[in-house]
C-alpha cells in the first residue's frame, strides 16, 4: 500500500498522512480538471461541427491554464448583502465534499485513499454533503436566482440518491461486502466478471444477472449524472432561466472550487459507476506485468485502467450533455420517483430472491 | 402497465439515437473559418472602404455632392495658366488642383452612390473592412496627393495670379478705351 511507502519514505506517521491525502488532489484532480475543461469544450466544440479554443498553444491545449491564470487575477467580489461567513464558507464546503469522496476510490490495488470497509457508502455520504455546501451557496449569495438553483439542487440530488443507493445496495447483496477495494479485487481476471456481466460467480444466477446488472448500470449512471447536476439534468445552472444557479454570486478562485469541484464530482460519480460495475481498477483482458514477470507494473497498469475508464465515463457524460435538452423540474421529478425507483426496487427484490435462494 | 414500459424503453432508446447523431457529428470536420488566418472570399460586389486614385481625380466634386451623409469634402483650386496641372489616365488634361480630399469614414455608409457619378471612375470600393481606429479622428483619411506646403502654394499662386488679373482689369477699366460700336448703333439692312 501507498501508505507503508510514504511512511517508509518520511519515517513519521504524520507527514505520511499528509502525503497520502493531499496525492488524489495534486496527482489527479488539478490534472485531471485541467484535462477535462479543455476537454469538455474540444467535445462539445467538434459535437456541433466547431473547433473550439484553437489559440493558446497547438490546438488550444494551454487554453485552461491560460483560465486559470485569468481566473487567480480577478477580483474576489462578495455582495454587499451576503451573508458573509457563510458565502465564504460554502465553495469550501462544497470542494471538501467532492474531494472527501476521493478518499475511499481505489485508484489501483496500491493506491487508495483509506482502505474503509464502508467505502461505497461512505462515497455516498460524503457526496451527499455538497448539498449543505451549494444551499448555503445559493442561501448566502442572498439572489433569487442562486436560491432558487440551490434548492432545485437540494430537491434533486436528494431524489436522486435513492435510486443510487438502491442499486449500490442490490451490488452489496450479491457481494456482500461495502469495501471498494474488496469490491474490485472481486471482480478480477477478465471482463466477463464484472459486476455489470453478472460478477464473478459462475451458473444460472450469472445468466440471470445479466440484464438486470444492465439495466442496474443504466440506472445508476442516470441517476449519478443528476447528482453532479449535469444536463440533462442541469436545473439547478440552467443558464437560461437562472443565469447560472448557486454560483452566480461568485468570482475569481471561489467560482474556480466550484468548477474544480464540478469536474472533481463528475470524475468521482464516474469512478463509483466504474468500480461498482467495471471492474474498477482491473484490466479487461489480463496484465503486460504478468506476461513479462515485472509485479510492479501491475499497480500502473491498474491505475491506468482505472482512469482510462473514468475518463470514458465522463466522456459520456460531456456527450449526453451536448445530446439531450434540459428536463423539466417535473419531467425530472418524474423520470426519478416514477421510473428509476421502482424498477431499482423490482432489481433489488429481483436480486435478493436470488442470493437468498 | 405495458404504456410504462413503452415508455421507460422509447425514453432509453431515443437517448441512444440522440447520441448516435451526435456521435457522428464529433467526426463532422469543423465548418470553423480561422478568421484572421484564413478568410472567406468577399462577394463580388462587396462595399467596403473607398479608395480614391488621385491621378485621374478631376476635382469636379460630383461625389462630394451624392454623399448622402457628407463625408466627403473637396477643395479645389485652379491652375494658374502655363502650369501643368497633368492629365487624367484617358489623357484629358486637368484644370484644378485638389488641394483637399478628405473622406471621414466614420461618417461613411458605404453606399456606394459616390461611385457612379464619378466621371473617371477615380473613386471606387476596395476589399479592405479591417481599419478599426481607437480615435474617430483617426478614420479621417486624406486622400490628396499634393504636400501641404504645395497645397498653400497653389493657393497662394492662385491667388496671387487673381490678383495680377484683377489689377490688370481695374487698369484696362481705368484707362481710356475707345468703345466698341454697339450693336444697336448699326445702320439696319
Amino acid at each position: 500500500m501507498i501508505y507503508d511507502f510514504f511512511f517508509k519514505l518520511t519515517g513519521s506517521n504524520f507527514l505520511a498522512d499528509v502525503i497520502q491525502s493531499l496525492l488524489p488532489l495534486f496527482i489527479f484532480i488539478l490534472p485531471f480538471a485541467l484535462f477535462a475543461v479543455l476537454f469538455e469544450r474540444k467535445v462539445s466544440a467538434h459535437m456541433q461541427d466547431r473547433l473550439g479554443p484553437m489559440r493558446v498553444g497547438y490546438h488550444g491545449i494551454l487554453q485552461t491554464i491560460a483560465d486559470i491564470l485569468k481566473l487567480i487575477q480577478k477580483e474576489d467580489i462578495i455582495p454587499t448583502l451576503a451573508d458573509k461567513p457563510l458565502f465564504n464558507i460554502a465553495p469550501v464546503l462544497v470542494f471538501a465534499g467532492s474531494y472527501a469522496a476521493f478518499a475511499a476510490i481505489p485508484f489501483s490495488s496500491a493506491f487508495i485513499g483509506s482502505n474503509i470497509d464502508l467505502g461505497v457508502i461512505f462515497i455516498i455520504a460524503a457526496s451527499g454533503f455538497v448539498v449543505a455546501g451549494i444551499l448555503m451557496a445559493g442561501w448566502s449569495s442572498n439572489n433569487k436566482y442562486s436560491l432558487l438553483g440551490a434548492m432545485r439542487s437540494a430537491a434533486q440530488i436528494i431524489s436522486y440518491e435513492i435510486p443510487t443507493v438502491l442499486v449500490v445496495l442490490s451490488i452489496i447483496m450479491i457481494t456482500g461486502t461495502t469495501n471498494l477495494l474488496t469490491l474490485s479485487e472481486m471482480q478480477t481476471g477478465h471482463f466477463w466478471n464484472w459486476m455489470i456481466f453478472g460478477g464473478p460467480q459462475m451458473g444460472l444466477a450469472k445468466f440471470i444477472f445479466i440484464p438486470i446488472m444492465i439495466i442496474n448500470f443504466v440506472i445508476i449512471y442516470i441517476s449519478t449524472l443528476a447528482e453532479v447536476n449535469r444536463t440533462p439534468f442541469d436545473i439547478p445552472e440552467a443558464e437560461s432561466e437562472l443565469v447560472s444557479g448557486y454560483h452566480t454570486e461568485y468570482s475569481g478562485m471561489k467560482f474556480a472550487m466550484f468548477f474544480l469541484s464540478e469536474y472533481a464530482n463528475m470524475f468521482a460519480v464516474s469512478a463509483i459507476v466504474t468500480a461498482l460495475f467495471l471492474g474498477g481498477y482491473q484490466s479487461p483482458v489480463g496484465y503486460l506485468g504478468n506476461l513479462f514477470g515485472a509485479h510492479w507494473l501491475i499497480p500502473i497498469e491498474q491505475f491506468f485502467w482505472f482512469t482510462a475508464k473514468g475518463i470514458f465515463f465522463v466522456f459520456v457524460q460531456m456527450w449526453l450533455r451536448w445530446t439531450l435538452p434540459r428536463l423539466r423540474v417535473d419531467q425530472l421529478m418524474a423520470l426519478c420517483w416514477k421510473y428509476l425507483i421502482p424498477i431499482a426496487f423490482v432489481n433489488l427484490l429481483i436480486i435478493g430472491l436470488i442470493t437468498v435462494l | 402497465m405495458k404504456e410504462y414500459f413503452k415508455n421507460a424503453w422509447s425514453g432509453l432508446f431515443t437517448v441512444f439515437i440522440g447520441m448516435k447523431i451526435t456521435f457522428k457529428h464529433l467526426f463532422v470536420p469543423a465548418v470553423t473559418i480561422q478568421y484572421p488566418d484564413e478568410r472567406l472570399q468577399l462577394p463580388e460586389r462587396e462595399r467596403n472602404r473607398l479608395y480614391v486614385n488621385m491621378d485621374d481625380c478631376i476635382g469636379c466634386d460630383q461625389c462630394a455632392r451624392a454623399c448622402p451623409v457628407d463625408c466627403i469634402t473637396i477643395e479645389t483650386v485652379k491652375g494658374v495658366p502655363g502650369e501643368d496641372v497633368g492629365k487624367t489616365s484617358n489623357g484629358k488634361r486637368k484644370a484644378l488642383w485638389v488641394t483637399k480630399f478628405d473622406i471621414d469614414f466614420a461618417k461613411c455608409c458605404y453606399c456606394q452612390l459616390c461611385v457612379f457619378p464619378c466621371p473617371t471612375e477615380c473613386i471606387y470600393m476596395t476589399d479592405v473592412f479591417e481599419f478599426s481606429e481607437l480615435k474617430r479622428e483617426n478614420l479621417i483619411y486624406d486622400f490628396a496627393t499634393l504636400s501641404l506646403q504645395e497645397r498653400e502654394e497653389k493657393k497662394i499662386n492662385y491667388a496671387k495670379f487673381e490678383a495680377e488679373k484683377a489689377a490688370e482689369k481695374a487698369a484696362v477699366k481705368a484707362a481710356p478705351v475707345n468703345k466698341p460700336v454697339d450693336n444697336q448703333e448699326l445702320p439696319k439692312p
